[in-house]
This record gives structure tokens, C-alpha cells and sequence, in this order.
């Protein structure tokens, strides 16, 4: 299991996602646990997770490796079956639903390595992406807005002639294509130039604000961290911390200054929540 | 002179809605049934055996011509042997293939020899698209041989593809590449129910500079078998790449012998080979975006088969 940096502030900010689940929540978490065989032992990828997402929020999870995040993202896509407890979609039961079936109710999942098909060409993942609603028009859009050419990109093969940052891109406008109610994004940033970084920020944060459905992003960028509504960070296959980006974010930083310094600097860089 | 069960069979191996324009000769049940040439590229029935001759004239230029074979009677049983013969610097589209509806209980089966010349600095693209069909228990047979001399400086580029419905096929694929020669040879195939297909590749580079890839890919459904054994042998200076990839299903069975062998010390050839399942991640990828399992499936197949 991976060491915590994170500590501290647990039980106050847990209540405030059971709070939550008095309000309008689109997709809540019940106690759910995900358990896997490490040689003799089972361990516990995630465990006992009780989270509530409410609609019209952009929430950021973070947390260190191996913490469990994108774990957290398959079981609500459906990817991974938990051991045990619940998950509901608009108050809808959905734990034994298929892939497919949260698909179809409006769940999207940006993949953090999408996998590479042989033969299978952008134009069309896309088209299926898009599904009856997608002329070509609205195809190019999505890869423009994402700073792929459609003309160079949309007959290319989705193998390994793609890099990681132009597989990424794609696999961010297939889902937005997609237009889920709920999407999650598993570290976007991953592999995409720092340049195109703002520009990826912006296209995620005005789908958001146009479509008013859960966005949820897996993501160490502090940047991206800062403009979301909730932080929920993930650590030992718990939910350690969740709140507001101004409350959660300083923490987090006071946590790794404390964690990487030897001698106490009080609070120089970040604030020191102790 | 076409009825729907011909139509339809010439459009699935040779893009054909009705006879052609252009040259053509349409096979049909074991006698040539229609024939044409044009002004620079000539076809006409063979005098000593069953078969036809196609005779591109040099410097022809963006034009084709269709030779596909249909079999639409039970049992019926034939060897053919076709020459194309492609002049100087031309550049043509040549589309074979051969369909079979057997609705009846006797084995209907289809031999042909396709001898090509490409002649210096000519350039072909050749499509070979072999399906079968009907709703008897009659065996529907495809043994098909490839007969290919690509001279100084010719490209040939040719794409073998037998999907659907063919219960046995030996297939038996020779060329020879000379100076500054190119050769693509793409080969897919789908095998279902108890079906099996043997594909032997043997390539020969012969002059400087000459360069050959073959890529075989091919899904093994049900309880099917499948055995590859591409070779290419550098007797010059040339390069060859060997690829075969397949994607195994139910109960098939799938053999890939890739054999690269040279004789010339700056000859530079490479292999692959790989057998898998579909990956699961793809699967899930394509459901995630609101396909079934079953769709998935397809769209990677048909991805794969492209």
C-alpha cells in the first residue's frame, strides 16, 4: 500500500459528503469497497468509500499513486465490479448495470492510457462517439477545439503511430462527443505539451458549463486543481479529504512541504494548516 | 443474362452492380459467359485450356478491368488458368475474386492460377475478394494460386481478402522481384464454423534494391484453423518485411510460420508475428461510448479486417 502524504482533517470533511447526500445528488456512493488478491493476501484497493456527486459541480480528485483514483473511475463506469456496496445514479440503483447500460444512462469515462485499435480510424471512433446526432461538421469541431486538425488526423489509424499526447486528445473528444451527463476524466494532462494545457482546461471547463451535468477530473496539475468547485482527494483507498479547492488545496500543500522538508518552514511556502 | 443470386454475387467479390464497363470477362458456372476488351488492354478467352489472357498494352494509364468468376450451381467443379500481362510503364487496377452460392449438397469448387507479369516500371493494384454463400451442405471450395514476376522498377500492390463463407481454401501465393521491383501483398481472412484455410507466401528478390512486405491479418471464429507460412528468400540486395496478426475467437485455431531466409549479405529482412484475443480495454472503450459487447466486438473485427 502506498504511503499517505496526505494526513490530518479527516472526520470534519467527510461529513460534509454525508451532507450531501440530503441534497440533489446525481451519483452517490455507498460504502463501497473494491478487494484484489496480492500473492496470499486480499488487499483493499478501495475501501468503504462513501462520496456524493452533485450536479453542476466541477470536482477535482487528486491523491497520491496507487491511492486508488482511478479505480474510484472504473467502478462508476462500471469497468471494475465492486466487492461490496452500493452505487446509485439519480437515486437509480445502478451497481449491477453493465458498461453499456451506464453508457446509455448518460456516464462517460475518459480513459487515462486509451487503448490503441488496429485498423480502427479516428473518423471512426468518432462517428460512434457522436452517435445519430453527429454530422461531420460537429465531428471536425470536436477535434479542432482540442487542436487537431480534422483533415490530418481523421483517416489515421488509432495504433501507434499516434503519440501519447495526440491519443489523449482524441480520447478527450470522443467522450465529449459523447455528451455524458456525468463525464470523468482520468489525468487529462497526462502526455499533452504544457502548452496545450490552458487550452485542454478550457475546452473541459466550458463543456462543463455548458452541459451542467458532474464533472469529475483525476488530476495532479494544481492549475486545474484551483478552478474546481469541490477537491476530493483519494489516499489508501479512502476519501481522506473533500471541501472547496480554498480550503483542501492549501492543505495539500502544507501536507507535501511537511512530508518533503526536514526542518519545519513554517508557513513560507503554503499555508500551514497545523 | 444476370439474375439477383449473380448480381449479388458480383458485387461482394468485384464492386460490380451489373456487367462492367470497360474490359471485363465474367466466369459463371465453368464457361465464360461475357467478355470485353478495349483499346489498350485486351481480353480473350484461352484456346488450349480453360482461361483468359489479359493483355495490358504499355503506357496504359488510371484504367481496370474486372475478371470476376461466379459459381451458382452445386457441384460444379473447375480449374482456370488466367495470364495479365501489365506493359511498360502502365498503371492499372485489375479486380479479380471469385463467389460461390451453393445451395445444393454437392462440393462446388473453384481453381484458378492467376499467372501476372508486370513489365518494366508498370505499376498494378490488384484486389482479389473471395466469398461464399448458400444455405446447402455442399462444400464451397477456393484454391486459388498466384503466380507474380514483378521486372526492373514495377510496383505491384495487391490486396487478397476472403471474408465470409469459404469452407476450404489451400491458397498458394509465389512471386519473383527483380531490380528496383516493389511488392505489397496484404492477405485478410475470417475463418468461421469448422472452416480451414492454409495461405503459403514465397517470395523470391532477385535484383538489387528490391523490396517486398507481406501483412497477413486474420480472425479465427468458432472452431476454424488457419495456418500462414509467408517466406521470403533474399537472393540480392533487397529488403523484405513479413507481418502476420491475428486475433483468435471461440475454439479456432491459428498457425503464423513467418520464415525469413538470405542469401545475400546485404540483404535486411524482418519478421513479426503475434496471436491474441481482443484486447479488453478496447471492448470496454467501445461500450464505454454506449455499444454492446456483441457491436464492440464487430466494430474491432471490422476495424482489423479493413
Amino acid at each position: 500500500m502506498t504511503a499517505c502524504h496526505f494526513s490530518a482533517n479527516i472526520g470534519t470533511e467527510i461529513e460534509d459528503s454525508v451532507y450531501g447526500r440530503r441534497k440533489q445528488s446525481m451519483i452517490r456512493l455507498e460504502d463501497i469497497s473494491v478487494k484484489a488478491v496480492n500473492g496470499d493476501s486480499e488487499i483493499d484497493i478501495l475501501d468503504n468509500i462513501s462520496v456524493s456527486f452533485e450536479e453542476g459541480k466541477f470536482y477535482c480528485i487528486t491523491g497520491p499513486n496507487g491511492g486508488g483514483k482511478t479505480t474510484f473511475a472504473k467502478v462508476i463506469m462500471g469497468i471494475i465490479k465492486p466487492s461490496s456496496g452500493k452505487l446509485y445514479f439519480n437515486e437509480k440503483d445502478i451497481t449491477e448495470s453493465d458498461i453499456t447500460e451506464r453508457a446509455k444512462l448518460g456516464i462517460g469515462y475518459a480513459f487515462q492510457y486509451p487503448p490503441k485499435f488496429k485498423g480502427l480510424r479516428v473518423r471512426d471512433i468518432l462517428k460512434i462517439a457522436a452517435g445519430a446526432n453527429g454530422d461531420m461538421e460537429h465531428i471536425n469541431r470536436s477535434l479542432t477545439n482540442l487542436g487537431l486538425n480534422p483533415e490530418e488526423y481523421l483517416d489515421r489509424e488509432i495504433d501507434g503511430s499516434l503519440s501519447g499526447g495526440e491519443m489523449k486528445r482524441i480520447e478527450i473528444a470522443s467522450v465529449l462527443l459523447k455528451q455524458p451527463n456525468v463525464i470523468i476524466f482520468d489525468e487529462p494532462e497526462a502526455g499533452v505539451d504544457l502548452w496545450s494545457f490552458d487550452e485542454l482546461i478550457n475546452v473541459i471547463k466550458e463543456n462543463h458549463n455548458k452541459n451542467g451535468g458532474i464533472t469529475i477530473v483525476i488530476s495532479h496539475q494544481e492549475r486545474l486543481l484551483s478552478t474546481a468547485d469541490e477537491i476530493v482527494v483519494i489516499c489508501n483507498g479512502g476519501v481522506q479529504k473533500i471541501g472547496p479547492a480554498h480550503k483542501i488545496l492549501p492543505q495539500i500543500k502544507s501536507d507535501i512541504c511537511c512530508k518533503f522538508r526536514d526542518v519545519c518552514r513554517g508557513d513560507e511556502d503554503a499555508e500551514c494548516d497545523r | 443474362m444476370l439474375n439477383a443470386i449473380d448480381k449479388k454475387l458480383l458485387n461482394t467479390v468485384a464492386d460490380l452492380h451489373d456487367v462492367p464497363q470497360g474490359a471485363y470477362s465474367i466466369r459463371k458456372d465453368g464457361a465464360g459467359l461475357s467478355i470485353n476488351s478495349t483499346d489498350n488492354i485486351i481480353v480473350s478467352q484461352k484456346k488450349d485450356r480453360q482461361g483468359i489472357n489479359v493483355i495490358v498494352k504499355p503506357g496504359t494509364r488510371n484504367q481496370s478491368v474486372h475478371i470476376p468468376v461466379i459459381i451458382s450451381l452445386s457441384g460444379v467443379k473447375e480449374v482456370v488458368y488466367n495470364t495479365i500481362d501489365i506493359g511498360e510503364d502502365s498503371d492499372v487496377l485489375v479486380v479479380a475474386g471469385c463467389g460461390i452460392h451453393n445451395s445444393g449438397s454437392k462440393e462446388s469448387r473453384h481453381d484458378g492460377v492467376h499467372e501476372i507479369i508486370v513489365r518494366k516500371n508498370a505499376k498494378i493494384r490488384y484486389v482479389e475478394k473471395h466469398y461464399g454463400e448458400g444455405e446447402g451442405t455442399g462444400k464451397r471450395v477456393l484454391n486459388p494460386k498466384t503466380i507474380v514476376h514483378v521486372y526492373e522498377g514495377g510496383t505491384a500492390d495487391f490486396e487478397m481478402i476472403q471474408i465470409e463463407g469459404v469452407d476450404d481454401t489451400y491458397r498458394l501465393t509465389e512471386a519473383k522481384l527483380y531490380k528496383n521491383a516493389t511488392l505489397t501483398m496484404t492477405e485478410k481472412l475470417m475463418t468461421h464454423r469448422d472452416q480451414e484455410a492454409k495461405s503459403d507466401v514465397i517470395v523470391e528478390l532477385l535484383g538489387k534494391n528490391s523490396s517486398v512486405k507481406v501483412i497477413s491479418r486474420s480472425v479465427a471464429k468458432g472452431s476454424s484453423a488457419q495456418i500462414f507460412q509467408p517466406r521470403v528468400i533474399a537472393k540480392a540486395e533487397g529488403k523484405g518485411h513479413v507481418e502476420c496478426d491475428s486475433i483468435i475467437m471461440d475454439n479456432g485455431k491459428i498457425r503464423s510460420v513467418p520464415e525469413i531466409w538470405a542469401e545475400h549479405p546485404l540483404a535486411e529482412l524482418t519478421h513479426e508475428a503475434a496471436i491474441g484475443r481482443i484486447a479488453g480495454e478496447q471492448l470496454i472503450k467501445l461500450m464505454s461510448l454506449g455499444l454492446t459487447e456483441e457491436e464492440a466486438v464487430k466494430i474491432v473485427i471490422e476495424g482489423f479486417l479493413r
